[in-house]
């Protein structure tokens, strides 16, 4: 059977083909095929890449508007809630000052009417002293001229004083 | 396929089957009395050749014409180098032709030449059909059928891929036009099913090259082997180029071997002592085993493949009967569907586990 004894021409022939085919593919055919398979893959995974940081990038952005976005929320909250209470604030130290001046103002005037009263009760009480004399006075005289007469007076005298 | 059209086909076989043999017994009688010899008739198909013959015309009368095209041969004798073509045999192979070059006489004994010794005229032969007088070549480099299909399938190689590497070249953005994209998945394949698997996602690049000039090498000629005009130029059911690829596998996975290969050859680590001892001849042997079989499966399974459509066809002639030929033609037609498959699944088997090697070499210790 020497089928299955290997020809040693046909072992020299295959090996020196095979070796130069070997050599020729690789640098004209599986170095560009495998070169362009590769540039592609290359390519996609950067391009799905960059795509995955652009969505990325998005979400951030999208974060920061949101975070941004709350912040200034937060900014007018407080803002408002500054407001209000300076609001309050004012009015109830408007109110406090007013309150003050008011009871100043009534002292002052309760101050003034104690000393008008005070004016006027020496004013009166000289009115009433020079009064007095005046009628004394009117008194004396009429009692000096006629009895009748003065006792009338008197009297007259005595009812003008009692509606004073 | 589906189950209904198997079905059919079952069928039709055996009707033919019982349809033909009673035809066969009728025409028993009236065959001519040359008794055929298949084996002898496979075996010349299955093995390599001198010359490329295609048909011979009107067999066995004057005008008896070959379609034949010569082939270079090419003699290292102890008297140097010798060359003539296949021509000057006059297509016989059975040592009857002597031809006489540079004060030598050769003769092609069933497709192998012979020196014939000093003196001698003729080639005589011992009890086995062994030449007695005459010796083989020192060395026999002729450009034989194989050498020469081998050649063609070159160039059809070269005519495939280059195309398919310009195609690349041509359009920038690497799309694969025209051919490149019948090429592209088949290299992918070879890529991502043979090479990142067995070899690792780091190493393989440097072993692409040889993959893939031996998938599709090995390929191509196992289709080349099945074309019956190509006369059937059985390339890799040639145990010596099965051999030259087998070596070529075992030269690289030597060469690429690292310092963890060779240990668990020489000095398996993880075992005791006695075992190691043990182990070491068994992984050296293996070692050459593991090349000796890539080159076995490629051989047997190609040739027995050619051996099966030949024997098929042989019926006609045993039954001397033109009734037998739808069976075997159909029987023929079957048998070569599958080798169609068996091509590529040889090729892939052949990468794969040259590529199994490449991985087993250069594996890290883990």
């Amino acid at each position: 059977m020497d089928i299955i004894k290997p020809e040693l021409g046909l072992v020299f022939w295959s090996l020196v083909t095979f070796i130069i085919l070997l050599i020729v593919l690789r640098k004209f055919a599986w170095k560009p095929i495998l070169g362009a398979v590769e540039e592609r893959e290359e390519g996609i995974k950067t391009a799905l890449a960059s795509a995955e940081s652009a969505r990325r990038e998005m979400e951030n952005l999208k974060a920061d508007n949101e975070r941004i976005l709350q912040e200034a929320r937060n900014e007018r909250e407080s803002m408002l809630k500054e407001a209000r209470e300076m609001k309050n604030k004012m009015i109830a130290d408007a109110k406090e000052e007013a309150q003050a001046q008011a009871d100043k103002m009534i002292t002052q005037a309760q101050e003034a009417i104690v000393t008008e009263k005070k004016v006027a009760m020496a004013e009166l009480k000289s009115h009433v002293a020079g009064l007095s004399l005046d009628i004394a006075e009117k008194v004396v005289r009429n009692e000096l001229s006629n009895k009748d007469k003065q006792l009338e007076l008197v009297e007259s005298m005595l009812g003008e004083a009692k509606l004073n | 396929m589906t189950l209904s059209t198997l079905k059919r086909t079952l069928f039709t076989v055996l009707f033919l089957t019982v349809f033909s043999f009673s035809f066969a017994k009728q025409s028993e009688d009236t065959g001519d009395s040359e008794k055929f010899d298949s084996k002898a008739m496979i075996l010349h198909h299955v093995k390599d050749a001198y010359g490329f013959h295609i048909a011979t015309l009107h067999k066995g009368q004057e005008n008896e014409t070959h379609i034949n095209i010569p082939l270079p041969i090419i003699l290292y004798t102890d008297q140097g180098f010798t060359t003539f073509l296949s021509s000057e045999f006059e297509y016989d192979y059975n040592g009857n032709v002597v031809v006489e070059k540079d004060g030598q006489k050769f003769a092609n004994v069933h497709e192998k030449i012979y020196v014939l010794n000093e003196g001698e005229t003729a080639v005589a032969y011992d009890a086995d059909h062994h030449p007695t007088n005459a010796s083989r070549p020192i060395v026999d480099l002729s450009v034989t059928k194989n050498v020469f299909m081998m050649w063609v399938s070159v160039i059809v190689l070269l005519l495939i891929f280059m195309t398919a590497a310009k195609h690349y070249k041509k359009s920038g953005e690497n799309v694969p036009k025209g051919i490149a994209s019948f090429i592209e998945p088949l290299v992918l394949f070879v890529r991502d099913d043979i090479a990142i698997p067995m070899i690792g996602e780091h190493k393989y690049k440097r072993f692409m090259p040889y993959l893939l000039t031996v998938f599709f090498f090995i390929w191509i000629n196992n289709i080349f082997g099945l074309i019956p005009i190509l006369n059937g130029a059985n390339l890799t059911g040639n145990i010596a180029f099965t051999c030259a690829m087998a070596l070529c596998t075992f030269v690289i996975t030597t060469l690429s071997g690292n310092k963890n290969y060779w240990k668990h050859i020489f000095w398996m680590p993880g075992v005791p002592v006695p075992m190691k001892i043990f182990l070491m001849p068994i992984e050296i042997v293996g070692m050459f085993v593991k090349p000796i079989s890539l080159m076995i499966r490629l051989f047997a399974n190609i040739t027995a493949g050619h051996i099966i459509v030949l024997a098929l066809m042989s019926l006609i002639f045993i039954f001397k009967s033109y009734a037998v030929a739808p069976i075997s033609v159909g029987f023929s037609l079957f048998i070569i569907i599958i080798e169609i498959l068996v091509t590529a699944i040889q090729a892939y088997i052949f990468t794969i586990l040259s590529a199994l090697y490449f991985g087993m070499a250069t594996e890290e210790a883990h």
